[in-house]
């Protein structure tokens, strides 16, 4: 029996069921701590306990003594890495200070839990017995967390930089920002918190290395298999090809293995030390310790509009905390942001100033959406405080200042060129779904009843489909590499098809999708196609998956690659059935003559052509049916929508519920439904946690407190909604499946439409701007103060009193007011 | 190692007889001594469900229960969810179905918990969202949001009753 119901050929659009789930569903995956390896030793990590320190000594001689102990080591045994961890960010004409990241401390700490040292063992829990003997003497030095304070240089994260700025970067377009503000006759300001938050996959990281014979190969929980090959080979100096790099099933990602990390290194040189493999599997503690975190911004905006409503100028200056060090592309997160900076919106002059602040926590990179969330939520937030002020229903503003249809592709004053939107139609779609009337009057009867309910909306469009090459490459925005996408397309001998991607999934379900695009092109069931990918060894080089990237490339790559290989199957029938090629069509599972459908070949009929008996073939064309393909786009995509949120708050605990929500997002024309909805789902879900629950909380010693689940507070099945979804299609242009991205919509979406909401419950109290997480604690305090009984006991988060609203710092949780107490 | 003692089970339905070191962990046992891999390891805490299995019937977090603790004891975990011929439990039937899995990760603990729930109900009609929610709320996923995990559950229930889903 097919696992699939669908007409062969018209797969595409269909909600197919996922292709890979039998595997997950029985327990049979296997995900990297699965895999046992003969003489394979385990590496535990001493981090350090301080957030600033020099380190003065490091025994391990008690360590190594312990039983099964096969290794121990410290940076300073690891002199013959030829590179330190990298980041790939080089923009032309930007100075960005960079402080030398190696996968073991050389003399200095900057965060909590950077790592020390190094302990090798033969036992997964002797190993962690040991590190606890590792004895490490550290000279503390003054700590600086809160990333304002950073600013003013009194406290060098790294002293050797001279500064904790490490980079600025704005970009202005369509005219003098002041000028514009100064004109405009009405002008808002707000000081926005972004706080720090943690991808938190379910999966922690891990690793195994295993180097054996001058070739290195390592399974790794990654986003990113060919980079991370590509890295080893620099770094360790082994021949590229000498360096396989597996992503076995990976349990999920969000961003937080988009990284070359400093495990995946230590393993591959601790077992070329040893000769054995090696495997570190990451605990929760370590997770949210050093996984790279997300967002942690201070964002300080200003809107200028017309009295009716139309906006003039839009400036943001961001303030972002990086961290102690750079992953990946940790600078760059902001300015990712930038490019979206206008929204949905004919905005004519805008500026963004973006600071890059180094502080003693562990570095931020790309969390879900990467700069995209925090740029639309001071736009989205900020058009919320400007119908506010000038009393206008917020929708109406939004929909006054849309991009109209007619005027895409459109150019932003940042001159980059949207491909296609329809802003308004996703817009009434949703407003159709909602029924304000109703919901004004609901509203109304539950406020006389006491409860808060209120409706908050954000009409977003991002940048995604990372990205154009050429665009994004060295020579232009300045990353280390173009990011382009790889297929290759194998029909066997008997007509199953199985496709490499370059694309690394860990969720997403591109067996499933890519198979449906592969599949419609050869006119069979998408059951026969199988996708294989995660592995260096088995396709061609490929960027891996983040940026809501693998569709509008990988899955336009593999459609590229079968088309090809399809007009190879044509000719090749014509020449069977005489006939000439522009008359053959794909028609009902077969290759036929256009206008006499008995005669054609099926895919499997043609590939024994191609493989079996060669006299079948026309002269001189080679034998097989196979197609290696790189497809790079011509522009980014930008999907767009209207996301509605609707909360109660409970006016005496503070606690915000969220009780409804629409979504209609338009990412083109869909490949498979039910993956859309799951991404929409997932993503939003993953956005209502950062604006309600989740934060990373750093104390003022640089102490990490939300260090395990137990503090850190991921959304369960009780706190969010079902979700009402629906789409509208506008193709993009800029590829030929007209597709866009999905993976990170909901999670941009998301949180303005959450802050939005509780103020519009609130606003009739006298309060017009929260700054997330909207804590219950948070809440509350804030509805003390609107009613005058703010000089009472304050809320507290994280056992810190919760500071006066506009004095919190980013990432680092509350501060404590001054004259306050913890 | 540390002291060893012995250990009796039965983990779907095969029998176990071994020394374990005392401190080892049921998920451990579960995963590095008798290769199950099925049952994950997500936070060490027991927050996110992901090592959920069922000991004498009873959904049971492995990373915070000792091996030892489990002595005699009737264990089943995702991989004993499925039929000898390969058929799959209406858990796993509903989970495909509706889409209620992403990266799969905290599927098995997801699936045992569910199995705990549907068993100890004792109500007639149709399972609740809301009944489902709360029965779930141990249990973390970072991939789905619920929704669709919350309707296989709701599916499953109804195919358990002879009910079309």
């Amino acid at each position: 029996m097919s696992i699939i119901e669908a007409p062969v050929g018209h797969s595409v659009g269909q909600a197919l069921r996922r292709k890979e789930d039998p595997r997950l569903i029985t327990g049979r995956a296997i995900y990297v701590d699965d895999i046992v390896l003969p003489g394979m030793l385990y590496a535990a990590i001493v981090r350090s306990t301080e957030a600033h320190a020099n380190i003065v000594s490091i025994d391990g001689s008690a360590a190594l003594e312990c039983p099964g102990v096969k290794g121990f080591y410290t940076g300073e045994d690891m002199s013959d890495l030829l590179a330190p961890l990298p980041m790939a960010w080089a923009p032309p004409g930007v100075e960005i200070k960079t402080p030398e990241r190696w996968p073991l401390a050389r003399g200095h700490v900057a965060h909590v839990g950077d790592a020390v040292a190094m302990v090798i063992g033969d036992d997964r829990y002797a190993v962690v017995d040991a590190a606890q003997h590792v004895d490490v003497e550290y000279e503390p030095l003054p700590v600086v967390v809160d990333v304002e304070e950073a600013l003013k240089d009194e406290i060098l994260v790294h002293e050797s930089l001279g500064t904790n700025k490490a980079h600025e970067w704005s970009m202005g377009g369509g005219g003098d920002i002041e000028q514009a503000l100064a004109d405009s006759e009405v002008v808002i300001e707000r000081r926005i918190v972004n706080h720090r938050t943690a991808g938190a996959a379910i999966e922690p990281r891990g690793c195994i290395a295993e180097y054996r014979a001058g070739g290195l190969t390592v399974w790794s929980s990654t986003q990113v298999p060919h980079l991370l090959r590509l890295f080893y080979a620099v770094q360790m100096g082994i021949s590229e090809d000498r360096v396989r790099v597996i992503a076995p099933e990976v349990g999920g990602g969000f961003g937080g293995k988009l990284q070359i990390t400093a495990e995946e290194t230590l393993c591959a040189w601790a077992s070329k030390q040893l000769g054995w493999p090696v495997k570190w599997i990451e605990t929760r503690s370590e997770n949210m310790a050093v996984s790279h975190h997300g967002r942690d911004q201070v964002d300080y905006v200003r809107m200028g509009a017309t009295r009716d409503g139309r906006i003039t100028a839009f400036h943001a200056n961001i303030i972002q905390d990086l961290g102690a060090y750079f992953g990946l592309l940790t600078p760059m997160i902001p300015e990712l942001g930038a490019f979206v900076m206008t929204g949905c919106y004919k905005i004519p002059v805008v500026q963004t100033d973006i600071t890059g602040v180094l502080t003693n926590k562990f570095f931020t990179d790309a969390i879900r959406g990467a700069g995209r969330p925090e740029m639309t939520h001071m736009l989205e937030v900020t058009i919320d405080q400007l119908a506010d002020e000038l009393g206008m229903d917020p929708v109406e503003v939004r929909r006054k200042n849309f991009i109209p249809e007619a005027d895409f592709p459109y150019e932003t004053p940042y001159g980059i060129t949207y491909d296609s939107g329809n802003y308004e139609a996703a817009l009434d779609r949703a407003l159709e779904m909602v029924d304000m009337d109703a919901f004004r009057a609901e509203q109304a009867q539950l406020r006389s009843q006491g409860i808060l309910r209120g409706i908050g909306f954000s009409t977003y469009t991002e940048i995604c489909g990372l990205a154009p090459s050429r665009a994004v490459g060295p020579s232009g925005f300045g990353l280390g590499i173009g990011l382009y996408e790889s297929a290759l397309v194998r029909v066997h001998p008997t007509g199953s098809v199985t496709v490499y991607t370059g694309a690394s999934p860990h969720g997403q379900g591109h067996e499933t999708g890519f198979a449906q695009i592969v599949a419609d092109r050869f006119g069979i069931d998408p059951a026969i196609v199988a996708v294989v990918h995660g592995d260096t060894e088995t396709g061609p080089m490929g960027l891996g998956t983040y940026g809501s990237r693998s569709l509008s490339i990988g899955g336009v790559a593999c459609a590229h690659a079968a088309e090809k290989i399809a007009a190879k199957c044509r000719e090749i029938v014509a020449h069977n059935l005489e006939a000439d090629v522009g008359d053959i069509e794909l028609r009902n599972g077969k290759f036929s003559l256009r206008g006499d459908p008995d005669q054609g070949m099926t895919l499997a009929e043609v590939a024994g052509c191609a493989y079996i008996d060669a006299t079948k073939m026309p002269e001189g064309m080679e034998l097989g049916l196979e197609q290696t393909l790189i497809y790079d786009p011509s522009n980014f995509v930008f999907p767009f929508g209207t996301h509605v949120c609707v909360v109660d708050v409970d006016p005496e605990t503070g606690k915000v519920s969220v009780v409804r929500w629409v979504a209609v997002d338009d990412c083109g024309p869909a490949v498979n439904p039910m993956l859309i909805d799951g991404q929409v789902h997932g993503g939003v879900t993953h956005g209502i946690g950062q604006a309600l629950y989740e934060q990373i909380v750093y104390d003022e010693r640089g102490q990490l407190i939300t260090g395990t689940f137990l503090d850190y507070a991921l959304p369960t099945a009780e706190e969010v909604p079902n979700f009402e979804t629906d789409r509208t299609e506008t193709k993009s242009p800029s590829n030929s499946l007209g597709v866009k991205g999905i993976g990170e919509a909901g999670t941009i979406a998301a949180t303005p439409a959450v802050v939005n909401a509780v103020i519009d419950a609130l606003r009739h109290e006298g309060i017009s701007y929260i700054d997330m997480p909207l804590t219950p604690m948070r809440v509350w305090q804030a509805l003390e103060e609107a009613r005058g009984r703010g000089d009472g006991p304050r809320a507290s988060e994280q056992g810190v009193s919760l500071p006066p609203q506009g004095e919190g710092s980013a990432g680092s949780g509350p501060t404590i007011p001054e004259g306050g107490e913890s | 190692m540390g002291r060893t003692v012995p250990l009796k089970v039965a983990v779907n339905g095969e029998s176990h007889e071994s020394e374990v070191p005392a401190r080892r962990l049921l998920v451990h046992y579960l995963r590095d001594d008798l290769g199950l891999t099925g049952t994950h390891v997500g936070c060490d805490t027991s927050n996110c469900g992901a090592c959920t299995c069922l000991v004498d019937g009873e959904s049971v977090k492995s990373c915070t229960v000792l091996a030892v603790q489990c002595d005699g004891a009737q264990i089943t975990t995702i991989e004993g969810m499925s039929g000898d011929d390969g058929a799959l439990h209406p858990l796993q039937e509903g989970f495909w179905a509706n889409h209620g899995l992403q990266c799969g990760y905290c599927t098995p603990g997801m699936i045992m918990a569910a199995a705990d729930l549907l068993a100890r109900r004792t109500g007639d009609g149709p399972i609740t969202e809301q009944e489902v929610r709360k029965g779930l709320e141990g249990n973390l996923c970072r991939c789905t949001g619920y929704e669709n995990i919350v309707k296989a559950v709701q599916a499953a229930a109804e195919a358990s009753r002879g009910v079309i889903a």
